[in-house]
């Protein structure tokens, strides 16, 4: 009761003094047309009362957050509903069914123009999950990992120019050669950690980009390259419509392999010892983990879903030049991984619908894209900072498991 | 009897940072079926010591030479960390170093990593040999658990782990990978003494039924003269005596390194 008490109190006095600083700004008008000042009393008592209910409510949240923690620290493990809804295997199972129709029946219920925003979700859920691997299973913050995106898109846009060659084709050639990229990156930084290793991969992005903008002979510069083919299936004839349907397929099929893939590496040997890369890079040395190899293994495994994707993206739009692959994308895909939960898969293609479908969808408020945007993060390290689904444990068999559950 | 094998000999190690001799020209030897004690002030250098031992430092100076039994001898001077831990040589940290988001489970299969060999393409497939020695890796860390008295933990968060119990899992894991010598960093640091006795137990417990040597750094004086034989000592970077746990007690120059220089008033 005190408690409450207390806050209250609080928020009263961030209310008032929100009123103070606010004051000049919201109530204060000068008209200069006919000389007089407008006094808006009514804007004082809405920052007032808008000032006193976001405080008591954040009061309330980190509150809640505290005594959260608490229950934790006394070793009780206290599972959320959803958490114990998530490893329960025939939910599961259950669940990935009905997604699975719902995904293959999304372009026949809705329009093209929804199948595009899809389409896009789509490969921001492969960039991400791709991300994950580096960021959020081995920890290497990657902040320019939109070069490999350009580098897949680049290679099937150029191949496709020159030689002609066709979307199947290039596809795996755009993931090894993301691959190779990443690995070409790895090993400058191989010794880099933390904020160093964010400023050279961020350098990375940077460079790919300018080098994109300015070699005009290589990749035709700004005005980039138009024309690229669409993925063709057995030389049919397609019209946009049906074509778009296609893309939305095979981006479907993409993500399906992208999820299968990156969840038997995370539960696997390789996957374990990148989690222990993130957690102590000396201990996971002294394990026998050669750091060298893991942490490159990482970076090209990361890069590939990049290289991949980025052939689609090509081939889905026709046309691309360097402005699609600013540091404003790998922001976003970073993002992705952040909101969603670092190392979680389930969270990472949350992350992805949540950030690129929404926008999409409050167009009206695009002009506070950006601010919602910070907002978001800001409120999510503050409150959830292990993301939307924290990354949930694998468990595993052992035959001293049935006498133990037996006995207790 | 006839002469123990010699496991790690270590000859004249010289570790400088910039004009800071941290090491002076120390030599060591541990022989098969010993637990080895290094003891000392702070600062003496023995966790230096054990950092070129285990490769996260280069030696300036002199030679870390490992005889494997049955191998060839092998030089260890600036191998990498992950090498020496290959070649059989593990150790644990004198501040903690577990995982600590992974489960306790996890943390010894990380050690079972060197031991292994599925490599990405195969994990992705995930055909039978891979499945297999997954749950090989499973059972035997699981086995360690046991035998380290961690079991009732296994899917907890190392960080959730009390400390004694932490400092022990270090110990399993470490013996994960598969080592012939273990070199424990004070292990028995900010312990209980009920939870020193026990580690005392464990120790000897390796020692005798896994036959893993043991060089062990410890403050603990109740515990490293109860378990251990040789005992090295060290201050100021110097080896300043060696031998048994009764001529220590009886070196002039190791009392005056522990209770401080007699001088006359």
């Amino acid at each position: 009761m005190t408690d409450m008490l207390k806050d209250f109190k609080q928020s009263v006095l961030v209310a008032l003094w929100f009123v103070f600083l606010t004051f000049p700004l919201m109530v204060v008008r000068v008209n200069t047309m006919n000389n007089v000042v407008e006094w808006r009393w009514m804007n004082l008592v809405w920052v007032a009362i808008a000032a006193f209910v976001l405080s008591y409510v954040w009061r309330y949240l980190l509150a809640r957050k505290q005594a959260r923690m608490k229950v934790a620290e006394e070793g009780i493990q206290q599972q959320t509903k959803l958490q114990v809804l998530l490893e329960d295997m025939s939910f599961r199972y259950k669940a990935m069914g009905v997604l699975l129709i719902i995904a293959l029946a999304f372009p026949q219920i809705f329009d093209t123009y929804q199948t595009t925003i899809m389409i896009s979700a789509l490969i921001y859920v492969v960039l991400g999950l791709g991300l994950n691997i580096s960021v959020g299973l081995a920890g290497l913050l990657d902040l320019g990992y939109v070069a490999f995106f350009a580098v897949g898109a680049y290679a099937y846009a150029l191949l496709n120019h020159h030689f002609g060659f066709g979307f199947w084709t290039i596809l795996p050639v755009g993931g090894i050669l993301g691959c190779l990229f990443g690995v070409v990156l790895g090993f400058p930084i191989l010794r880099l950690r933390g904020d160093y290793l964010a400023i050279v991969t961020l350098g990375f992005g940077m460079i790919i980009k300018v080098v994109l903008e300015n070699w005009s002979e290589f990749s035709f510069g700004p005005s980039g390259i138009a024309n690229i083919d669409k993925p063709g299936l057995f030389g049919m004839d397609m019209n946009i419509d049906s074509s778009t349907v296609y893309i939305y397929y095979i981006m479907i099929a993409l993500v399906v392999f992208t999820i299968l893939v990156t969840m038997r590496l995370r539960n696997s040997r390789i996957g374990r010892a990148w989690i222990a890369l993130r957690e102590d890079e000396i201990a996971c040395v002294a394990m026998g983990i050669d750091m060298a190899r893991t942490k490159l293994s990482a970076y090209a495994l990361g890069a590939f879903w990049a290289g991949m994707v980025g052939v689609l993206f090509a081939a889905k739009t026709t046309f691309i030049n360097p402005a699609s692959f600013t540091f404003m994308e790998s922001a976003i895909i970073l993002s992705i991984v952040v909101l969603g939960g670092m190392g979680s898969i389930l969270g990472v293609i949350l992350g992805a619908f949540i950030l690129i479908l929404l926008p999409e969808y409050l167009r009206a408020f695009s002009e506070y894209r950006m601010l919602a945007f910070g907002a978001a993060m800001v409120l999510m390290m503050i409150f959830r900072p292990q993301g939307i689904i924290s990354n949930i444990r694998q468990k595993y068999e052992y035959k001293g498991l049935k006498e133990e559950t037996e006995n207790g | 009897m006839a002469e123990k094998h010699k496991l790690l000999e270590v000859k004249g190690l010289t570790m400088d940072f910039g004009g800071l001799r941290a090491v002076d020209s120390v030599s060591l030897e541990v022989h098969e079926g010993e637990i080895a004690a290094l003891i000392g002030p702070n600062g003496a250098g023995k966790t230096t010591f054990f950092n070129c031992v285990t490769g996260i430092y280069d030696p300036t100076k002199g030679d870390i030479l490992l005889h494997p039994k049955g191998l060839p001898t092998r030089r260890l001077n600036g191998l990498k960390p992950n090498k020496v831990t290959e070649m059989g040589l593990a150790r644990t940290f004198q501040n903690i170093r577990l995982f600590s988001d992974m489960t306790v489970l996890e943390n010894v299969m990380i050690g079972r990593h060197c031991r292994t060999k599925s490599g990405i393409f195969r994990s992705i497939i995930r055909g039978k040999a891979v499945r297999e020695e997954e749950q090989e890796i499973v059972e035997s860390s699981y086995q360690l658990l046991q035998k380290v008295g961690l079991a009732e933990f296994t899917n907890e968060f190392a960080k959730n782990l009390p400390y004694g119990a932490q400092r022990r899992l270090e110990i399993a894991r470490a013996m994960a990978t598969d080592p012939f010598l273990l070199l424990l960093d004070e292990p028995a640091a900010g312990m209980n003494p009920q939870e020193t006795s026990e580690l005392d137990q464990l120790i000897c417990k390796i020692s005798e039924e896994e036959q893993i040597a043991i060089l062990l750094i410890e403050h603990d004086m109740k515990l490293v003269m109860n378990i251990s034989n040789p005992i090295y000592v060290m201050e100021y970077g110097k080896k300043i005596a060696e031998g048994s746990p009764q001529q220590i007690k009886d070196n002039p120059k190791v009392i005056e390194a522990y209770l401080g220089e007699e001088t006359d008033a």
